[in-house]
């Protein structure tokens, strides 16, 4: 697979963990990442908020960019960033005046025609059962809670991806990677986004009820697929546990980090040990330790005698 | 020679205003056949008819042209006065210069111009005319109403006690419909039982209503007066006539759970059942999906149980016919299921709302069951997943309905009014229970209602937030609703033991194939189409077949009622005389020149043409030709404009009399 | 409309013609306000591509807002605001800036009012205008610092956002407190390698610039 690949600010920021995690599974899976040359922001949350016009303009130059240079798929691992740059395509799908004030405005051909996948979108396209083949080390160990966030499947019209309301994609990516997941109720509950400077509470509180949800459902880590809940639940859980007197002690993992280890990769080549909260230290952590051959888990030596 | 009178009314101001009809009439005396030309100031008054008769008497008339206002107004009016005067009434033509002239032309000059056209177009027209008969169609007087819930065991009533046969076909095994299944009615609190159950006996012993349960109406052919049905009689494996109701075998029936459909899946229930003790006939039935005998021809026990032999594991379902004058179709609703697949793509489903997810997040009719002396429950009111009593239930209103984005945009009407009474039926079971509420707006516009919900609210002490649920999710055995109150501004969140979803009332399955077969209309959420909104709401395009009841729009049970006896009121019209008169500008073919290609039959979109053959009169054939069928045909125009031999034409409006009054205005 | 004008009387009797027509004013109320008003709900409809009548105040998207019990207004009831014309209350409330525009209100709204953009637009027209709520400047200082940062360097610099983030609130508020607040972070992001001084730059940045400057002219798309 060859694909156009739209890092954003974050992945080459303070996410860089991130992308150091989908190189490199991806790398063993066959797909192929060009980093479309010289691209620039999204617009993010302030582009929205302060310019309507920007949070067109801004993504709309960046599909050019890609489509210019021959690609017909571009990665956007960033849910922000991926949901933007598809309001864009669809907004000038829909008016060709828009499309070519667009055009002048970025100084480039916009067609709006490059599709846009996000990270979960390309495990699905390289095929579950191809995944499923490549597991070298089944996540047994895994009781994961999958958080998609906000954008992921929101807004519906434009990024028109599984259930808005009860999705399971990553579930059924965790499932062929050998792990397990937990039914729960904050899947798709906002973390807190952009707020992480502006207004630090309320990633606090937000990011923390996603947490002890997922605890009480049983889970030990959290399985995400967007940088910026990433950090809002990693980066800044110290805060949370500091603030509310909890210890979650919830190790979150980025989607293609569960991929990476199930594939055989150690956590050091995936960027896991570079988490604020510690998740799996080596392969060993993955998997509940098997027992013997010929015995059921829990019997004794007597029972192997009386066989 | 033609000796047409043309009388032309001023309208008071409407006509004379613009039109100058002095001018009009001195014009029209000039063309040829027009023996004399009136003008004056009401010609649909009685002094204005009067000259009309007067005229036609005194000039010998042969044809009378009316240029006033339109013919739906008052055709029948000039008609009926010519045929008192002894001209044929089919005879007089109208030329509309009020509506096509008058009322939008601004320009005197233009618009008498104009006048003088129209009235020169009828007078070609009526040049033409021939005297014509009204049709009369022998009535069977019999009336099939489909539909045993109270709208279609009301008509039937009412039918059945006027002295005529009623044939009722109900799909499921007993009548009753969703009434049968409710607690207790609003805003008296009836048992609905109770008040039902009298009516259902009543339709089962009368002796004039041929009732066919676990029957559908499989084909339907005919017209107004002359129906003839087709139904299917889906087999039951029970012979109702020798079964006693007993009991032994769905005693002995060892497959005692399988969701049952009265209780919404609430409870249930044996693979032979009746679904209710009161159920009519009360008689059961068998479940060929799930027994075991007709699947893989084990047990059996039912058969070894009953002492009338009453039980024929070879049953097939059977096929009557039935002649019948006058259809009533009330075939009800149903509620909007929004945990399934929806058969429209735009009805997605309320994931947000947990439906089929959580066991506890129940819809109004489910509820209704738990509430019911007679359910599942024995009136306990227990939930689902635990049995426990709930302390706390949350009531969500306009669930799929008012929601253009992903369910109705209608509102469904009863769910305020049945929602304070299920507030209000759980204060009475659960004492220290609290209901919760969330609604838009109440609805309780009939005769007690409002006052009834404001029982709810200040003397069951039932809690209203205005607002809608967002989401419910479910933590440790509780329910969390999110929602929120506009009135004070503030979310609401309520952690609840139960939560009750009032859906949306749609129509009941299959009400669109239904509709087909009896050529009756049906808007794009399948609600019947009445003939006009507000004067005509029980009859329907189809002459001959009413609606009555849910399968309308949504109602309630008054309204039901109500329209199920105006809708009997109608059949019992068609059947007051022991022939109907139809109008006779229908098409007719000309057998001799007819090829019969047939060209015309499948054209016909009444199905109004029929393969005949022409005989001579000891009966030895000489050539198949067309024929229209005069109770049927509705005078559309369609076979005329396709024939290929012009064999086909329209009686009062034939090719001759159209191509002259085009010609005459060359 | 120059208010400036009708600041200046010339004379005693021109002052008392104005406080009449104040108090007339005002005693219009709704009725003039959704007159006057008409042009901002018009850009708030033409850049969220949304009707505002449609809005028959169900209140399902503040039932879903996860910020809705901080908010003074939340978004039912700027939506009413904008409704009857009270536009002034609702560019100065402070409820689209605690937003965190997770679009759960436009995914669940039943008449498709898209209330997130209705939120992006009450943003966008309230930070124009220059009223923006100040208890809320926190906010509004970061979304124009991010602007600031991306049309300088065509990408995020993490370290220049934060610093001219912080120092602008800190000139505003002169909390040190919030001055020196994630100032420990520095060091455990410095270990993880995501600590980076220097930032990515896009080659073209002239382009941006010219982006930005076409974008924020004042123009509607």
């Amino acid at each position: 697979m060859n694909l156009a690949y739209y890092p954003g600010c974050a992945l080459h920021g303070s996410s860089n963990d991130y992308e150091q995690s989908l190189r490199a599974c991806l790398g063993t899976l066959d797909v192929e990442l060009k980093e479309i040359d010289d691209w620039i922001c999204c617009g993010a949350t302030a582009a929205h908020s302060l310019n309507q016009k920007l949070a067109i303009a801004l993504p709309a130059r960046n599909l050019a960019l890609a489509e210019n240079k021959g690609f017909h798929e571009m990665l956007a691992p960033c849910p922000m960033c991926s949901m933007q740059l598809l309001k864009a395509r669809k907004e000038l799908g829909e008016s060709e005046a828009l499309r070519r004030s667009v055009s002048e405005i970025v100084e480039l051909e916009v067609h709006g025609e490059v599709k846009v996948l996000n990270l979960i979108q390309l495990f699905e396209s390289i095929g579950l059962d191809k995944l499923k083949a490549a597991v070298k080390v089944p996540l047994s160990a895994l009781n994961a809670a999958c958080y998609y966030g906000c954008l992921l499947t929101r807004p519906p019209e434009v990024v028109e991806f599984d259930d808005f309301e009860q999705p399971r994609s990553m579930e059924k990516i965790l499932a062929a990677l050998g792990g397990k997941t937990v039914d729960w109720n904050y899947r798709t509950e906002c973390c807190g986004a952009g707020m992480t400077m502006a207004s630090e509470q309320t990633v606090l509180d937000l990011s923390h009820k996603i947490l002890t949800n997922a605890k009480q459902h049983g889970a030990n880590c959290l399985v995400v697929a967007c940088p910026m809940c990433h950090v809002n639940l990693d980066m800044k859980q110290p805060n949370i546990e500091r603030h509310y007197g909890v210890k979650h002690a919830m190790p979150i993992y980025y989607l293609s980090d569960v991929v990476g280890l199930a594939l055989g990769f150690t956590p050091e080549a995936l960027g896991v040990n570079r988490h604020f909260v510690p998740g799996a230290a080596s392969s060993a952590d993955l998997q509940v330790s098997k027992p013997a051959a010929g015995l059921k888990a829990g019997a004794t030596a007597k029972d192997a005698g009386a066989k | 020679m033609s000796r047409i009178g043309v009388f032309i009314c001023w309208c008071g101001e409407n006509i004379a205003r613009t039109v100058d009809v002095d001018e009009v009439a001195r014009l029209v005396a000039e063309f040829p056949g027009v023996r004399c030309a009136v003008n004056y100031k009401y010609m649909c008054s009685d002094p204005g008819q009067a000259i009309v008769r007067d005229k036609i008497v005194s000039e010998r008339l042969d044809s009378v042209v009316i240029a006033s206002c339109s013919p739906h107004m008052h055709l029948r009016t000039f008609r009926s006065a010519a045929s008192l005067a002894g001209l044929n009434p089919y005879r007089v033509e109208m030329a509309n210069i009020r509506e096509h002239c008058s009322w939008v032309h601004p320009n005197r000059a233009q618009a008498t111009a104009k006048a003088v056209q129209l009235i020169r177009l009828s007078v070609e027209k009526a040049r033409r005319d021939h005297e014509l008969e009204p049709i009369r169609v022998p009535v069977t007087r019999r009336a099939l109403v489909i539909g045993g819930g109270v709208a279609g065991i009301q008509a039937a009533l009412d039918i059945a006690n006027s002295g005529y046969e009623v044939v009722m076909v109900e799909r499921d095994p007993s009548i009753g419909g969703k009434m049968a299944g409710l607690s207790e009615t609003f805003p008296t609190l009836d048992c609905s039982q109770c008040i039902l159950t009298p009516r259902m006996v009543e339709v089962g012993q009368h002796p004039k209503i041929k009732l066919y349960s676990y029957s559908e109406v499989e084909a339907v052919s005919g017209y107004v007066g002359n129906f003839n049905v087709s139904i299917r009689q889906k087999a039951r494996y029970v012979d109702i006539k020798k079964c006693t109701g007993c009991g032994e075998c769905w005693n002995a029936c060892p497959l005692k759970r399988n969701p049952s459909e009265f209780d919404y899946a609430m409870g249930m229930r044996p693979a032979i059942y009746v679904p209710f003790p009161q159920a009519v006939p009360a008689r059961p039935v068998i479940d060929a999906k799930v027994c075991a005998k007709i699947i893989r021809n084990g047990c059996g026990l039912c058969l070894k149980k009953c002492k009338a032999e009453a039980i024929n594991f070879h049953d097939q379902d059977k096929l009557v016919e039935e002649k019948v004058g006058a259809v009533v179709i009330a075939t009800g609703y149903k509620l909007y299921n929004i945990g399934k697949v929806q058969d429209r793509p735009k009805l997605e489903g309320y994931g947000e709302y947990g439906y089929g997810k959580y066991k506890n997040v129940i819809d109004s009719l489910q509820f209704e069951r738990l509430l019911s002396a007679s359910g599942p429950t024995v009136g306990e009111l227990k939930r689902p997943s635990d049995g426990a009593q709930p302390k706390s239930v949350v009531f969500l209103c306009c669930v799929g309905s008012r929601d253009n984005a992903k369910g109705l945009p209608y509102c469904s009407k009863i769910c305020c009014m049945y929602t304070a009474k299920h507030a209000m039926l759980y204060k009475h079971k659960v004492h220290d229970g609290q209901a919760h509420v969330f609604y838009m707006d109440i609805r309780a516009g009939g005769k007690g209602y409002e006052e009834f919900v404001r029982r709810a609210i200040e003397q069951d002490g039932a809690q209203y937030y205005r607002g809608r649920v967002s989401k419910i999710t479910e933590e440790n055995g509780k329910l969390i609703v999110r929602g929120t109150d506009t009135l004070a501004g503030e979310p609401v969140t309520i952690e609840a033991d139960m939560v009750v979803l009032a859906n949306a009332m749609r129509p009941a399955d299959g009400v669109e194939q239904l509709a087909q077969k009896f050529n009756v209309g049906y808007d794009e959420y399948g609600f019947l189409l009445e003939s006009h909104p507000k004067l005509r709401p029980v009859e329907t395009a189809s002459a001959g077949v009413y609606i009555c009841g849910a399968c309308q729009a949504p109602k309630d049970i008054p309204e039901s009622v109500a329209q199920a006896s105006a809708a009997a009121s109608k059949v019992l019209i068609t059947f007051s005389a022991s022939e109907l008169t139809r109008e006779p500008e229908i098409a007719k073919v000309n057998e001799d020149t007819c090829a019969a290609c047939y060209t015309c039959l499948h054209a016909c979109p009444y199905h109004a043409v029929e393969q005949a053959e022409v005989r001579t009169p000891r009966g030895v054939f000489v050539k198949r030709t067309a024929r229209v069928n005069p109770g049927l045909c509705m005078g559309c125009g369609t076979c005329v404009s396709v024939c290929p031999s012009k064999s086909a034409d329209l009686e009062g409006f034939t090719e001759q009399q159209i191509y002259s009054m085009v010609e005459s205005l060359v | 409309m120059s208010q400036g004008a009708l600041a200046r009387p010339l004379s005693p009797l021109l002052a008392l013609c104005q406080v009449y027509l104040r108090r007339e004013l005002q005693a219009l109320s709704v009725a003039t306000a959704i007159s006057a008003s008409s042009d901002v709900i018009a850009e708030v409809e033409s850049l969220a591509h949304t009707g505002i009548r449609d809005c028959y105040q169900c209140g399902k998207c503040t039932a879903g807002c996860p910020m809705a019990a901080g908010m003074d207004s939340g978004p039912t009831r700027l939506i009413r605001l904008l409704q009857l014309g009270q536009t002034e209350k609702a560019l100065r409330a402070q409820g689209m800036w605690q937003c965190v525009s997770c679009q759960t209100c436009s995914t669940r709204c039943p008449k498709s009012v898209d209330c997130a953009g209705i939120m992006d637009a009450l943003r966008q027209l309230s930070f124009e205008r220059g009223v923006a709520t100040p208890e809320q400047q926190h906010t509004v200082l970061f979304q124009k610092a991010f602007l600031a940062n991306i049309r300088r360097n065509g990408r995020l610099n993490d370290l220049e956002l934060i610093g001219e983030f912080k120092l602008t609130t800190f000139m505003r508020g002169r909390s040190i407190a919030f001055l020196l607040k994630d100032a420990t972070l520095a060091p455990e992001l410095m270990k993880r390698s995501k600590f980076h001084l220097v930032g990515e730059k896009a080659r073209d940045r002239a382009v941006v610039a010219r982006i930005f400057a076409r974008c924020m002219d004042g123009s509607t798309l």
